[in-house]
């Protein structure tokens, strides 16, 4: 799921890490275009190959967040779509006649786009962070990194991640799942040092040096979307990808998921949903209130 | 003429200019420009910039939990510059808090109310018994900052935009514009140039050049108009680019961007307009139209008591018990005063319909900007 003001360059930057057109693009520049009065949940669904190996990839996106004058709550209908992939779930696990492989609509990532200001976050940013990061895998991305210098970069980045902590945000990988010792040295030092990564997305090649690349052209330089010296681009693509992939899963399931789970049943009284006095269905958890401690 | 010819025919006053030059230059300029628009968008890296000098030393950015609760401020700076025997006395005015909240409805009306304040501080100063020493703290001019990560003008910009375009001289600005590429930043300027006109918002109409002016000079007048929005790159720092000679820019590992070049960005045609050209009609604009727009509405609701521009007088009512916004005289003669601003305003409509008429004239047809 991507997440984040209009404008950021989400869909071009999942577009280019899945290296295929998986994003429907606002067409940046359609005059028509408005933004949407309200936020909005749009799901599309790939099917993408690699070596043999076949990925059904969701990409669902957000648009109209954090776009409007007066932003109050606008993370409700993300948090609601989130807590009803939950449900559904839910549903099918506690079904007398289960499926062999119950189809896994959960949110198994969320990517928070945030603007490159330079300064520190904005006050929407630790709101939604705030709210869901205790019911989704959160993984704050620095967008259009390209008007940052090295410096500025740094100094941004440590800012960000000190007023992360100051608010009690735990963005993935958290902490508390850490599973041994050889996770945690690996995790600790993407925490604290390359998170949050500082990207730059294209769709357009340019060539350099030779060879064709994914990059921006600019009158003063071309900014290669795939050097580490350029922007993390890379860095985040093996992080989702290549190495935390099955992770985000894991931690959707067994941490995100069993919490929601866990309070479903208590509120229903210990039976599984669905089966209240008269085999009522009752209704899914409400928006989870500003979280104190889980 | 004919008979009666005089040996010399050069009476003298074509030194004027250079008296009136003299004059201006020991009196000195003042100026204020305003800056507005959310932040990180590069606005005082651009008037430190624009200016060559540190508007913002002591500034002390606040961490995004303190701007949760922050709400908009207005603060003004003052600096004095020098340059070539040329005083300017140039105040800022900076909105720090715009469009930061969750919630920014109506955070642009502290920035309306500021305006109108100099204004009304203007009016009355100017109906004063001693108007020796007039200051003129107007805002002259409005540098409002366009986001480069958008798509143009968002909800909050065309709401600011539309509450203040009567109010003040509006240039728009891209901030950061070292965010797009050429193609990017056509297609930008496009969207947000068509916005304006959808939304009707007037922003500064830079006149047009005289007649008599050469074709280069025509020229260059055409595309610094056809660049607005202006899309900038502010910096102050020397880097060397690619190793050989020094300029201000930004150094990235890509490449330098270079504020002064003109391929790079239009930082170049915005200095070029608002300080060596155009200073002077921002000054004159304001207090010609705006200005006048202002004080026409405000003595229209003083002369028709319970009449239409409520909110003037509301806001005119306010004012404490000991400042009233025209001096103090016996009852007796507030009638007599009545009467006279309205001959007053009666010859003050006429002299601004005939302005209306002219500056229509000389400006681009289809955006003629109504001020009353």
């Amino acid at each position: 799921m991507s997440k984040g003001q209009s404008g950021l360059g989400k869909s071009t930057l999942v577009n280019t890490l899945f290296k295929s057109q998986v994003s429907r693009k606002a067409s940046s520049w359609n005059r028509e275009e408005k933004i949407p009065k309200t936020v909005e949940i749009k799901a599309i669904g790939h099917v993408i190959e690699e070596g043999g190996v076949k990925m059904k990839l969701t990409v669902i996106d957000t648009p109209g967040f954090g776009d409007q004058i007066n932003n109050e709550n606008c993370w409700e209908p993300i948090e609601k779509y989130i807590n009803e992939q939950y449900e559904k779930f839910l549903k099918e696990e506690v079904n007398i006649a289960r499926k062999k492989r119950i189809p896994d609509t959960r949110v198994h990532c969320c990517l928070y786009f945030i603007s490159p200001t330079g300064h520190s976050l904005r006050p929407l940013d630790l709101e939604f962070m705030k709210h869901l990061s205790k019911v989704v895998n959160i993984v704050p991305v620095i967008a259009k990194a390209d008007t940052m210098t090295l410096e500025e970069k740094s100094e941004f980045k440590q800012r960000v991640r000190k007023e992360l902590e100051v608010n009690g945000i735990e963005f993935y990988p958290q902490k508390e799942f850490d599973e041994d010792l050889e996770d945690k040295t690996e995790n600790d030092k993407i925490r604290q040092e390359s998170m949050p990564f500082a990207v730059v997305g294209s769709d357009k090649e340019y060539q350099v040096n030779g060879k064709r690349v994914l990059g921006r052209k600019t009158p003063w330089g071309i900014i290669e979307v795939e050097n580490l010296n350029h922007c993390e681009f890379a860095l985040l693509r093996d992080f989702v990808i290549r190495t935390h992939l099955q992770d985000l899963k894991e931690v959707t399931h067994n941490i995100h998921y069993e919490t929601y789970r866990a309070k479903r049943l208590n509120d229903n009284g210990g039976l599984p949903p669905g089966e209240g006095l008269l085999g009522t269905v009752l209704p899914p958890v409400p928006a989870t209130p500003c979280p104190t401690a889980e | 003429m004919g008979k009666g010819i005089q040996d010399k025919e050069y009476v003298g006053f074509a030194a004027l200019p250079n008296q009136l030059h003299r004059k201006s230059v020991k009196k000195g300029f003042d100026f204020t420009l305003m800056v507005a628009g959310e932040s990180g968008l590069g606005k005082s890296t651009l008037v430190n910039s624009l200016f060559l000098t540190n508007l913002y030393a002591d500034r002390q950015l606040p961490e995004a939990s303190a701007r949760l609760t922050q709400t908009l401020t207005i603060e003004r700076r003052g600096v004095e510059i020098e340059e070539g025997g040329i005083k300017v006395k140039l105040t800022l005015v900076d909105t720090p808090g715009f469009g930061d909240s969750v919630d920014c409805s109506d955070c642009w009306l502290p920035v309306v109310r500021f305006i109108e304040e100099q204004f009304e501080q203007y009016l009355r100063d100017e109906s004063g018994l001693n108007r020796k020493n007039i200051q003129d703290s107007r805002v002259h001019c409005c540098l409002y900052f366009i986001s480069p990560f958008g798509r143009g003008l968002r909800p909050l910009d065309v709401a600011f935009l539309r509450a203040v375009h009567e109010k003040v001289n509006i240039i728009p600005v891209i901030g950061k514009a070292d965010a797009l590429m050429p193609k990017e930043t056509q297609a930008l300027k496009q969207k947000i140039r068509d916005q304006l006109k959808e939304e009707e918002i007037n922003i500064y109409q830079f006149p047009d050049c005289d007649s008599d002016e050469d074709e280069d000079f025509k020229r260059q007048d055409a595309e610094m108009k056809e660049s607005i929005p202006f899309a900038v790159v502010g910096s102050c720092e020397v880097v060397r680019d690619g190793g050989t000679r020094p300029v201000r820019g930004r150094h990235y590992s890509w490449g330098t961007v270079e504020v002064e070049n003109p391929h790079h960005c239009d930082f170049l045609n915005l200095r070029r307009m608002l300080v060596q050209t155009h200073l002077q009609d921002l000054k004159e604009v304001t207090h010609d139209l705006l200005y006048e727009g202002y004080r026409a509405r405000c003595l229209q609701s003083l002369a028709r008591p319970g009449a239409r521009d409520r909110a003037s007088r509301s806001k005119l009512s306010r004012q404490s018990a000991t400042e009233i916004p025209l001096p103090m005289l016996p009852l007796a003669d507030t009638e007599k005063l009545i009467r006279e601003k309205d001959e007053e305003l009666r010859r003050m409509q006429e002299m601004l319909e005939k302005m209306q008429a002219q500056m229509q004239q000389s400006q681009a047809p289809g955006e003629q900007s109504d001020a009353l």
